[in-house]
This record gives C-alpha cells, sequence and structure tokens, in this order.
C-alpha cells in the first residue's frame, strides 16, 4: 500500500525516546527555578536563558521531529530565530548605547510616568493640531 | 486572426458563484489586480489632491491643514498597503508563477483564496478609517502623536494590520509552490528569473510583516490602555516604536521593488532577443537583497535620536545593500548590448525603470550617508528619491508586466500607439513631477508640510503641472486597456516569442494550465540557440 | 458549461491517467502523497516561524524595558506566584509529551490511544487556563492592570505598570494561541473519531502537534524571563 501512494511515511521515534525527553524537561524546570533562588547577580538571567534554550531546542529536535527529518525544516527555524536576534541585537545596541554620547539622553523617558502624578487623571487625548495640546507634562 | 479559445480559464466553470469560491489561481490573481487598480486609483487621486493643495494656486489653500494630514496619510498608506505591496506579488505572480514552473496551481489553494478575502475585509477597514476621522500620523504613524491624536488611527492600523496577514499568506504560499511544485526537470537555476524575484520577495514576507503586526499590536494598545511601551508620557521610548515600525518598512520596500525587478529580468531577454548576462549573479543578488534587507532599518532613523554608534553602523550596512542591486542593473545593459531590440510597450517600460531606478537607487547614497542625511532627513528629497524607487522602479515595471502579460490574462491584445503614447507621457510627467522635488528638497523644502515660503513656489508648480501629465499619460492607459478588455484584437499563445512557460499555452490559458505535461525543451532565455520548430508566433 | 472538444477530452485524460489512481486525501494540483505532505510540512513550519517573529517583537520589548529598569523589573516580578507558573509550565510541557504521543499513536494506527492523549492535551490545556484565569483575578483585585488602569501602589521602581502591560501582553498573546490550538486539537479529536486518518495520512494531526509544540516552546520562554527574574 505504501508503495502505490509513495512513502509518506516519516520516521516513527520509540516510546522511551519521547519519556526521557518529557522527563527531562521536567527536570530542568525544577532546576532553573531552583538556580533562580540563588542570587548570581547577571548571570541570573543567562543561566535561565540558557537552560530555556535547551528546554527549547529539545522540544523542537524530538517533538517536532527536527532532528530526523529533512534539513529544510531546521533551516527555517533558524532563519527565524537569526532574523529575531538582528532585530533583538541591533535595536539594543540603540537602546544601550545612547547615553555615550549625551548621558540625559541614555533613558529619554519619564522615570515617572503621568499616571502616578495624579491618579484620577489617564492619559490626556491629544485634540488636532489645529488646537494646542491641553495636557501638561 | 486567431480567437480566443473556447474553453479557457475565464469562462471555466461559468457563473459568478464560481468565481467567488474560486480556487484557480488565475481567477484570483484577476480579481486582486481589480482591487489593486481600484486602490492605485483611489491613492492617484489623493496624490492629485496634494499636488493640487500644494500648487497654491492664487495663493489659496484647497483644504485645512489637518484635512492635508489626513490626505498625505492616506495617499501612502493606500498605495503602501492596499497597492504597491500586493500589486505584482499578488496580481501579476498568482497567474504567472504556477504557469512559469510548469505546475496547475499555488501549492495551498485555499489559502490563495483567503488570503484575497482577507486583503479585502483589510481594505475595507483602511477604506472605514477613511470615512470615520481618518488618521493624520502620515503612514508611518509614528508615536507619540499617532497614540494620542483622536483621528481613527485605531481602524487604520487595524486595516494594515489585517492586510500584513494576506501579504504573509501569499508569501508562504509562493514559497512553498516554488520548493515543491516546479515540474520535473525545473531545476532552480532553470526557473525564470521573476520566479527567483518573487521567492526572495515570499522570503521577506513571511519574516517582516509579523513585526509589523505586532508593532500595530502595540500601537493599538498604546492608544487603548496606554500601556507604556512607545508613549513617553507613559514611560514609553518612541525611537523604539520607530526601530519596530522600520525594522518591517524597510524589508517592505524590498518587497516592492523585487518583484519589479523580477519582472524586468523577463522584459530584456524578451525585447532585446537576448539571453540574460549573468543569470547565476540576477538569481543571487535578489536573495542577498532580501538578506541585506533586514540590515539597515536604522537609515530612517539618523536624526531620530538613535544613538550615533547605531547610526554609523546602519549608514555602514546600507551602503551594502546598493550592490546587489548594482549588480543586477549591469547585468541588465549588458543584455541589452547587441540585442535585437523591440521598442514595444513592455520594453520602453523596461527602460523607464533602467533610468528612474538608477536614478532613485544612487539618490539613495545620499540618503545613505549619515552626515548628508542629517541634511536631507525629512525634505522633498526623500519624497523624490521614493518616488522614483517605488513608482519610476516598481510601478514602471508593473505597467511592463501588465502590458506583456495582458494578452495571456485576457487572450487580447491592447493598442500598441496609444500604449506607446501613454508610455510617454507618463515618463514625461513623472520626470517633471519629481525631479523637481529633488531640488525643492536639497534647498531645504520640508516634507509633509501645508506652508512653504514663497521661493519654493515655482518649483511646486513645476511638480505639479508634471503630476497632470502623469495623471493624462494613466488615463489614456485606462481608456485603452478598459478597451482591450471587451473589443482588443484576439492574440496568439506567444505574441512576443517568450521563452518561458507561461507561452506554451493558449491566451487564454485553460483552467488547468496545461493541455499536456509540460516539458522543459530549452531554458527561459536560450535565445542564442538553434530556432527550434514552433517556437514563438 | 461550454463542453470541451473531443480531442480535448482525450488529452485530459491522458494527463491525468497517472495520477488517476490517487490516494483519497490527494489533492489535484499534487502528484503525489508524498509531495502534499512535505508541502503541507513546509507551509506550516513557514507559519511557525512568522509566530516566533510576531512574539520575538514582544520579547525585544520585555529585553529592552528590563534592560533599562532592571530594579522595577525585580519588584514587579515578586508579585507573579512563582508557584502557578511552575505548575502550569509543568502542565504545558505535559501536554507537549501527550500530543507528540497522541501522533505516536496515530502512526502505529491506534485510533483509540490517539484520541485519549488528544483528550489529556486538551485538558492539560484548559488546567493552564483555569490556573492563568486564577493569576489574572488577583492581578486585577490588586489592581495590578496593564498602563493606565495601574492602581497598586506597593512596587518600588520606575513605572511598574510597564512589567504588568508586558506580563499581559505576552502571557495575554499566548493564551490566545492556547484558546485556538484547544480549538484545533478539538476539531483534530472530531477527525479521529470519524476515522479520517490513518498510518499513511494523518497531515492536519502532525501540523496541529508542531503548532502545540510552538506554543510550548514560547512559554518555556515566558516562565523564566516573567517569573524568574534573578
Amino acid at each position: 500500500m505504501h508503495e502505490k501512494y509513495g512513502s509518506s511515511i516519516s520516521h516513527i521515534v520509540p516510546l522511551r525516546i519521547y519519556l526521557i525527553v518529557g522527563a527531562a524537561l521536567l527536570a530542568l524546570t525544577g532546576l532553573t527555578v531552583s538556580i533562580s533562588l540563588i542570587p548570581l547577580g547577571g548571570w541570573n538571567v543567562v543561566v535561565a536563558l540558557t537552560i530555556a534554550a535547551v528546554k527549547a531546542l529539545l522540544v523542537a529536535f524530538f517533538f517536532m521531529h527536527l532532528l530526523y527529518d529533512k534539513k529544510i525544516f531546521l533551516v527555517i527555524f533558524t532563519v527565524a530565530i537569526l532574523t529575531l536576534a538582528i532585530f533583538v541585537i541591533l535595536t539594543m545596541f540603540d537602546t544601550m548605547q545612547r547615553g555615550r554620547t549625551n548621558p540625559e539622553v541614555a533613558r529619554p523617558f519619564k522615570e515617572k510616568a503621568i499616571i502616578y502624578e495624579n491618579k484620577e487623571m489617564p492619559t490626556q487625548r491629544v485634540d488636532s493640531i489645529n488646537q494646542p495640546p491641553t495636557e501638561t507634562r | 486572426m486567431e480567437s480566443l479559445p473556447e474553453r479557457n480559464y475565464l469562462n471555466d466553470p461559468r457563473g459568478w458563484k464560481s468565481w467567488i469560491f474560486t480556487l484557480d489561481h488565475k481567477r484570483i490573481g484577476m480579481m486582486y489586480l481589480a482591487f489593486i487598480m481600484a486602490s492605485f486609483v483611489l491613492g492617484g487621486i489623493f496624490a492629485m489632491l496634494i499636488r493640487l493643495e500644494l500648487l497654491h494656486f492664487e495663493g489659496r489653500h484647497l483644504m485645512g491643514a489637518q484635512t492635508y494630514n489626513q490626505v498625505f496619510t492616506l495617499h501612502g498608506a493606500i498605495m503602501i498597503f492596499l497597492f504597491i505591496i500586493p500589486s505584482i506579488p499578488a496580481a501579476l505572480g498568482n497567474f504567472i508563477l504556477p504557469q512559469m514552473v510548469g505546475a496547475k496551481d499555488v501549492a495551498f489553494p485555499r489559502l490563495n483564496l483567503a488570503s484575497f478575502y482577507i486583503y479585502v475585509f483589510g481594505a475595507v477597514f483602511a477604506v472605514y478609517s477613511m470615512a470615520s476621522g481618518a488618521a493624520d500620523t502620515g503612514w508611518t504613524f509614528y508615536t507619540p502623536y499617532s497614540a494620542t491624536t483622536n483621528t481613527s488611527v485605531i481602524s487604520m492600523t487595524l486595516g494594515v494590520f489585517i492586510l500584513g496577514f494576506s501579504s504573509i499568506l501569499t508569501g508562504l504560499n509562493f514559497i512553498v509552490t516554488v520548493h515543491k511544485l516546479r515540474m520535473p526537470g525545473m531545476t532552480w537555476f532553470k526557473m525564470p528569473l521573476f520566479v527567483w524575484g518573487l521567492y526572495a520577495t515570499a522570503i521577506i514576507q513571511v519574516l517582516a510583516t509579523p513585526v509589523l503586526g505586532i508593532t500595530l499590536i502595540l500601537l493599538i494598545l498604546e492608544r487603548l490602555f496606554g500601556i507604556g511601551i512607545f508613549d513617553p508620557a507613559m514611560g514609553g521610548d518612541p525611537i523604539l516604536y520607530q526601530h519596530f515600525f522600520w525594522f518591517y518598512s524597510h524589508p517592505a520596500v524590498y518587497i516592492m521593488i523585487l518583484p519589479g525587478m523580477g519582472i524586468i529580468s523577463e522584459l530584456i531577454p524578451v525585447f532585446a532577443h537576448r539571453k540574460i548576462f549573468g543569470y547565476k549573479a540576477i538569481a543571487f543578488s535578489s536573495l542577498a537583497i532580501a538578506f541585506l534587507s533586514f540590515l539597515v532599518w536604522g537609515h530612517h532613523m539618523f536624526v531620530s535620536g538613535q544613538s550615533q554608534y547605531a547610526g554609523m553602523i546602519f549608514s555602514f550596512l546600507t551602503f551594502l545593500v546598493a550592490i546587489p542591486s548594482g549588480i543586477k542593473v549591469f547585468n541588465w545593459l549588458a543584455t541589452l548590448y547587441k540585442g535585437s531590440i523591440s521598442f514595444a510597450a513592455p520594453m520602453l517600460y523596461a527602460f523607464s525603470f533602467l533610468f528612474l531606478f538608477t536614478i532613485g537607487g544612487l539618490t539613495g547614497m545620499f540618503l545613505g550617508a549619515l552626515a548628508t542625511d542629517v541634511h536631507l532627513h525629512d525634505t522633498y528629497f526623500v519624497v523624490a528619491h521614493f518616488h522614483y524607487v517605488m513608482m519610476g522602479g516598481t510601478v514602471m515595471a508593473f505597467l511592463g508586466g501588465l502590458h506583456y502579460w495582458w494578452p495571456k490574462m485576457w487572450g487580447r491584445m491592447y493598442n500598441e500607439f496609444w500604449a506607446k503614447i501613454a508610455a510617454v507621457l507618463v515618463f514625461l510627467g513623472f520626470n517633471l513631477t519629481f525631479f523637481t522635488q529633488f531640488i525643492l528638497g536639497s534647498k531645504g523644502m520640508p516634507r509633509r508640510y501645508y506652508n512653504y515660503p514663497d521661493q519654493y513656489h515655482s518649483l511646486h508648480a513645476l511638480s505639479t503641472y508634471g503630476s497632470w501629465i502623469l495623471g493624462l499619460g494613466f488615463i489614456i492607459m485606462a481608456v485603452y486597456l478598459i478597451h482591450s478588455f471587451f473589443r482588443g484584437k484576439a492574440a496568439s499563445g506567444n505574441p512576443w516569442g517568450g521563452l518561458t512557460l507561461e507561452w506554451t499555452n493558449n491566451s487564454p490559458p485553460p483552467k488547468e494550465n496545461f493541455l499536456e505535461t509540460p516539458t522543459l525543451k530549452y531554458g527561459p532565455y536560450d535565445y542564442d540557440r538553434p530556432l527550434a520548430e514552433g517556437q514563438g508566433d | 458549461m461550454i463542453d470541451p472538444l473531443p480531442k480535448v477530452k482525450e488529452i485530459r485524460k491522458a494527463f491525468m491517467e497517472h495520477t488517476h489512481e490517487h490516494a483519497p486525501h490527494l489533492a489535484h494540483h499534487f502528484s503525489e502523497m508524498e509531495q502534499q505532505r512535505e508541502s503541507a510540512k513546509l507551509g506550516m513550519w513557514i507559519f511557525l516561524l512568522t509566530e516566533i517573529l510576531l512574539f520575538g517583537g514582544l520579547f525585544t520589548v520585555y529585553a529592552i524595558f528590563r534592560a533599562w529598569n532592571p530594579d522595577m523589573f525585580y519588584n514587579a516580578h515578586k508579585h507573579l506566584n512563582v508557584f502557578l507558573g511552575s505548575i502550569n509550565t509543568i502542565v504545558l510541557i505535559s501536554s507537549s509529551v501527550t500530543m507528540a504521543l497522541a501522533i505516536r499513536s496515530t502512526q502505529l494506527g491506534n485510533r483509540k490511544r490517539t484520541l485519549i492523549f488528544l483528550a489529556v492535551t486538551l485538558f492539560f490545556a484548559a488546567v493552564f487556563l483555569v490556573i492563568k484565569y486564577f493569576e489574572y483575578q488577583h492581578k486585577f483585585e490588586l489592581g495590578q492592570l496593564p498602563g493606565k488602569y495601574y492602581t497598586y501602589t506597593g512596587i518600588e521602581g520606575n513605572n511598574p505598570h510597564i512589567f504588568f502591560s508586558i506580563y499581559f501582553m505576552m502571557t495575554g498573546l499566548h493564551g490566545i494561541h492556547v484558546i485556538v490550538g484547544m480549538g484545533l486539537i478539538t476539531w483534530i479529536m472530531r477527525k479521529t473519531s470519524k476515522n479520517i486518518f490513518s498510518a499513511e495520512y494523518y497531515t492536519p494531526l502532525e501540523m496541529t502537534g508542531l503548532y502545540w509544540h510552538l506554543v510550548d516552546i514560547i512559554w518555556i520562554f515566558l516562565f523564566p524571563l516573567l517569573y524568574l527574574v534573578g
């Protein structure tokens, strides 16, 4: 029957692989929660993201079959991650570097938003440009 | 004298329901074409209004200041989102791509129909926003103004968000079609270059458009809830909005130009009767442009308050993206050399493209250089630059493709004499309209300004007169195309002597594209091989 | 309707011949099941790519505002319930396991087991949403709401409403995707119970699985970033 319709059967992953990966994911979850309780300063986020990345790769490679399928799917997944990386890195390069030449624009926004100045007043709407704005900052 | 084949995709199956629920990529393409042309007319009317206003005839204004802001916002948003981004891929690409690769349809015909209806739905939102207090923010919707102005930003951005889905689905469909539905024997390097162009475009569409999606969602939430991401009053950063917006919108301009370049790669070999020079270079340059397009968005933000170091990096990367475009132009020119050139209307548009796109591209260098951009940013120089590349580039290519494939689509020829007249009028009108704007801009006339000092008046007036010539050219085009649609002379299967697969079937083609399984006897540009029997007309 | 000429009919018949004996689920513009299945998978992965970029925008917002306001983020996150967040993580991971097992059962031709695993997956998804509902309700009570509706006063740092804006947007968008996923799983369960799938054809099931695993992957990143700010 398979020969008639062409080979559309993909590799069947053994049950124990799924269960081992599942157990690993749960273990890694426990690990990441535990480590978050230890104060490591800036390293906390690095460790947490690394563990998350490992978990994500486990799901991608085993549950989503990237390990067993043709390469093209892995290419698509990688391209998505790389494009996102370009966006994050170049944007953060700007946001983190702004204060270098002019320290006063390092964080160009209000330290205290207007909702904290007067609890009753939400953001004022700016009327059309033919009228001057009524809000104060 | 030929007559239309009895059974073709237009009359088989019959009935309006067979059109509404069609899964035929050719019918979907033609339905897109109708809406896209309508959007072009609508956006064009707004353009004429802008130029009429800026004429300051007898020193008078035609409209109020806020209305002017709304008019240029609508002109930009309609032209970009309703017309130019879908234009070549959704209308011409849908019709031609499966034929060019020898397939019966795209990979996901139902998704194709869905993407058409999503487009219509998004367009409805955009038009509704026009009627309900049109946005006056500019098509770029910069915060904080867009987060606080009381015009209908939400319905416009929602419309654009919906249109984005249509774009994504079209791109997805094309990528899978090119990977999976090429006929046996058509390897990647035997594909026509239009297919390469559409493929590279589709990659950008699927990667960039989702970021526009999230940007617009964030903007809408900022307006509704004041979430504090983009609005400084709520603790947000307006420059961050620009990063988000331009991460899509810069690759978007390559979504606009790459299919156009693909069309030029088709037109020049056919009308110079010569094999394309540097096939692989052109193919790879399409991919290179797609890749590099994601690295340069900050060049829209040099004076926004972005960090100087980011500005320098983006400026450097911007210069890189000019290289593959230059490679294409040189290859096209080399193809023309010693060619046997025919000056039919499609070729006139191809020549227009070469001239106008080159100007547009070169002026981009002035804008990409950080220092000169400080002077030119937000002036008419920018307006002229992008009209040269978008209109002088993409629209000319679109018109060239439209005329080239017109006989294939309807089985009828248009009036060649009037087509040439229109092409010349469009070229002359375009240059008068927009070249003056380079001068205006470098002399300091800001863009999106309703008022200006008298010293700019004569240039503005010239630009407006140019727009009238341009408009006349388009009116003539509309007349002869509509006439051709109803009463044009019947066209043969291959009136131009093209070698790509769509010219091997009838005009108009049958529903399933090919009556027999197509076979690849020669490459798409093999004009250098000895003449085979039955080639061309 | 215009009748095709007899000669045309003959040519069409010859053209269709090699696809005449086609599998019941083969669409007419494909020539074989393998091509159709690979196309579906390719299309689905491209769609997942767009989802990664959509959520990616929100992750970018998170990264930037956390870099600008590290102390506020630390203080604000303490008001999230790590226990409930961990339970949700375990629930979603388990649902991914059961989803993978559901597909495996179909590959082995076991319809009943497929349905059981899908039902458990659906159950886990519902548990996830219920827990999220309780978390949201708690925040509503305290006034820890996004943007201008924020009224809670107990957090030190600049603009704590931004943290909750980000929290609600990211978990909200993710939650919407969970709901959509539940709809897909329900639809797949109906198809499975009608015996539409087999070891030779289970493409919609496979595609739903891919979608669901991505929903899980997104949460795998959301959880430490929102709940475990060190």
